[in-house]
Parts: structure tokens; sequence; C-alpha cells
């Protein structure tokens, strides 16, 4: 992942995760907090109470015009006009030869106006992008340097935001946002998240974005809410089986291979991407994104390789720990040949072959109320 | 946190704390600190020779692998199993039931191309990785 040339940039809350003591990193051209009390601990607080993450590094472009709708349909691979006013879905921008440009979310705020949120990383990119694919009478704005976003995530998630809000948050389903106001600042509540939890993701204006944090914070200080950096974020999104551009997605991968058939859909019309896309479906895959466990001892990470019986087969893309599970994990582009559950390869780790096995994913469902 | 006197240290953040003819190895507060959560340790068999500065294993954070170097020339006669499941040792508790192998020292001049407590402490304030 390639970032931008210059100092990094902040967030409005990275004096207030300072203060909090957290380990800042560069991601993607920004300073971020990694870790506050430690990775292990904040990824069980999302699993059993709730966490707390800054993602006001993530890019958000809002699009609008008589011809939003056809003109955002023509770039992105899922179908936006299945959306009412009020949902959202996860989605592909892609490059005609059916690889990603970036994966992301899709708001409808109307008939005729959409918000999509990007990751940091490709903010630049993207917005070049759809503006230089944008057809017809419709406009695409960068607001994200004036938006926050700040993510409450967690099974305790409701409880502890409920009371700050005048939405009924029993009537706001999952991949649906709203408006309303926060702790008394207008915001956007969606209910969406990174992590396999319950949750909700709040945009506000970026000014706003040290008041929701501490109110937040405060308010679930006594059910356990942690303040959680990107690297609970990385541990969270891997068990819950999200992809990370610029891992397991990017220009070198098409949607299929990514195994995300799911958000292409074909009857929708004509899209960046949709003709290549169509024939690999028709002629099938020849390598696909693989969940899999490790069975002998080792963790797979970036970039090792996958061998069967000695030939490489493949690499991994993605792999730690999964604190929650009790075990090590990873993703991986292998020969699909190689990719269905059950089958057993190696990861080379440290030159040695070490076992591992394909295995249903995601990893981790969270439980059914 | 100060490094404890009586023990010599690497450039590589390991420790060393001489037993009689043996020395009993490890890594830093520093080091534990910079890595995270420790969740794996892959460590060498018993009876394995090794260089002083020759790597014997690595410690493994969720983000992070970094080998480990041993700080003298020796025979490894001793591994701390309890490792293997309770990895996190090495976070809470470094210079105690973190500790990692024992070596037989060959050669007990090599110590004095080590570092002091004192030495240590002032490689880690001139900003040493």
């Amino acid at each position: 992942m390639s970032a931008p040339e210059g100092p990094l940039k902040r967030t409005p809350l990275n004096h207030v995760h300072r203060a909090l003591g957290a380990k800042m990193v560069p991601f993607g051209g920004w300073d971020m907090p990694v870790q506050y009390s430690g990775i292990l601990e904040e990824h069980r607080a999302v699993r059993t109470a709730a966490g707390l993450f800054d993602v006001s590094h993530m890019g958000e472009f809002e699009i609008a015009g008589p011809e939003a709708l056809p003109a955002l349909q023509r770039l992105i691979t899922n179908d936006a006009s299945r959306l009412a006013p009020g949902q959202v879905q996860y989605a592909a921008l892609t490059y005609p030869n059916g690889t990603f440009v970036d994966d992301l979310t899709v708001y409808r705020v109307g008939p005729s106006q959409f918000m999509l949120t990007v990751n940091a990383a490709n903010i630049e990119k993207d917005y070049a992008w759809v503006r230089g694919h944008l057809t017809g009478r419709a406009t695409a704005t960068n607001v994200s340097d004036e938006t926050a976003l700040i993510a409450l995530q967690g099974p305790k998630a409701p409880e502890i935001l409920q009371p700050l809000t005048p939405v009924n948050l029993g009537a706001l389903k999952y991949y649906w946002f709203t408006s309303g106001r926060v702790g008394g600042l207008e915001a956007r509540i969606s209910r969406t998240g990174y992590t396999g939890e319950d949750g909700f993701e709040i945009y506000l204006p970026a000014v706003q974005a040290e008041r929701l944090w501490n109110t937040l914070l405060e308010r679930g200080k006594g059910v356990g809410l942690l303040p959680c950096g990107l690297g609970a974020r990385d541990t969270l999104r891997l068990e819950a089986k999200m992809a990370l551009y610029g891992n397991d997605i990017d220009d070198q991968h098409t949607v299929l291979e990514a195994d995300l058939g799911w958000i292409v859909k074909w009857e929708k019309g004509e899209f960046l991407g949709r003709e290549v896309l169509a024939r690999q479906k028709a002629e099938g895959i020849a390598r696909k994104l693989t969940g899999f466990e490790m069975v002998g001892r080792g963790i797979a990470r970036s970039h090792y390789k996958i061998v069967k019986d000695g030939r490489p087969i493949g690499e991994v893309t993605s792999g730690g720990p999964a604190p929650f599970l009790g075990k090590a994990i990873g993703l991986g582009y292998v020969e699909t040949a190689f990719s269905a559950i059950g089958t057993e390869f190696d990861i080379l780790i440290r030159e040695q072959p070490v076992r591992a096995r394909v295995v249903p994913s995601p990893f981790y469902k969270r439980p059914k109320k | 946190m100060t490094n404890p006197e009586g023990l010599r240290y690497t450039r590589e953040h390991e420790w060393i704390k001489v037993e009689g003819e043996k020395g009993r190895i490890g890594i830093t507060h520093y080091a534990q600190d910079q890595l995270g959560d420790v969740v794996f340790v892959e460590l060498p068999k018993k009876g394995r020779q090794l260089r002083q500065m020759e790597a014997f294993g690595a410690v493994e954070s969720v983000k992070a692998v970094s080998d480990l170097y041993c700080p003298v020339s020796g025979e490894v006669v001793e591994v701390n199993s309890a490792l293997e499941q309770k990895p996190e040792l090495i976070n809470q508790d470094p210079y105690g039931q973190g500790w990692m192998i024992v070596v037989k020292v060959r050669n007990a001049k090599e110590l004095t191309a080590l570092m002091s407590a004192q030495q240590y402490t002032s490689f880690l304030a001139q900003g040493a990785k």
C-alpha cells in the first residue's frame, strides 16, 4: 500500500489518542493509534462488551445530481437501485479488468443522493477515479476532510448509545442508517461496522468529533467500553473474514477471485469490469481467496508462501492470531483446486512447512440474539 | 522501568543472567513493550549449539515477528516450556518467568562484549533499535 508523500495526516482526535497513551503508527499516510491498553484486551472488549474506534481517516464522497444513480451504477458492481433511502450496501469500485479500485460502502441518502465511504489510503485515487468516470448529470464531492467517523462496536453498543440519542436504535436494522442527534450533536448513525459485531458507525462534522468521542467513552466506561486501535480493528475484521484493501483485495485480483461474487449484481446493467467478470464467471476462476486455520504450531502472515506437497500453490494475504477463537487463522489466494473446505496444505514459516486446513469462513459469527 | 543490575544486555534487546557455568536468557522490558502482546515463541531444542549472536528462535506478537539472538556461545541446556501455553509471561515478567533458554556458557570472555545495565539504559535513551 503506497502512502502519500509528506508529513502524516492527523484526524481531529489525534491529541486525544496521545493523551490516552495510545501507541501511534503511520497508516496509509495517517498518524493513527495502533493500540491503547493492548490488542488482545481491546479485541476481547469488542467481542464481550464494546470498543470505540476513531476511523475519521476514512474517506467520504457525496454523489448527487439528477443522474446520480445511473452514473454510480456504472462504477460499482452492486445494485444501488435496490437501496431505499436510509439503506447501505457493500460494493466494489472496479477497473475494466474486474480488479479493485477499492471496496466501499454505498449509502442511499435520497432518490438521487448517495454517500460513498472509502478506504483512507485510497481517498485521492478513488476520488480521481469517480470524478473521471461519472457520466451525465451527476457530481462527486470529496467531504472527507470535514467528516469525522467514530465506530462503536460490540454487544453493548446499543445500550451505550441509546441513552444518548432520541433515535430508536431498536428499529434501526443492520445495514441501515438514519440522521439524528447523539449527545446533542447532529450525526448520521449507521448500523454497520468492520468487526463482525453489532454496532454503529457515526458520521459527524470533524469539529465535533472530540465531544462525541468523550461523551461515548464516559457513557460506556461502566459497561467495559475501551478505546480500540487499528491493531484490534485488524484482528477483529480477520475473524469476521472482512477483506482489507492492500492485503486481500487490490488491483491484481478480480472481485470473483476475491470470493466476493455476492456483491456483483449481473442483471442491474452495465458497469466497468462487467464483461471481464462475466467471462470469468463462465470459465471459472484459477485462484480463489480462501480462509484457513493453522493445524501445526505457527502463525501465518502476509506474503508467506502456501505449498502443497512442496509445490507452491498460493500466498497468504492476511494472517495472524484470532484472539477470540484461540487459534491462528488466515486468508490467501490458492489454486482453486485446493480451496475446498477440509483441504490441507502447508504454510512456509521461516522456511519450514507448517500444516494448515481450509475452514468455513467467516471464522467467527456473532451469536444471534 | 530500570533494567536489572547484574545482567548483561545485547543491542538486540536480549539479556543474560550468569548462573555459575550457565546463562539464563530472555528479552528486555523494552523489547516486550515494543512488541506488544506476545502470542507465540519459537525456541530451540535442548542440545542445540549456538554461536554468539546467532539467531536461536523467534518471538511473535499480534502484529510483529522478531528474531531472537543468543548473547553468548554455548549449548542449550534448558528451554522454558511454560511459554508454549503462556507466551504472555514474556510481557508480564520478562526478567523472571518470561525467561526463554538456559545455555552452558562456552567462553565467559564473550560477556565483556555485552552491555551493562547502565550502558543498555544509555543505549535506549539514544534511540537504539
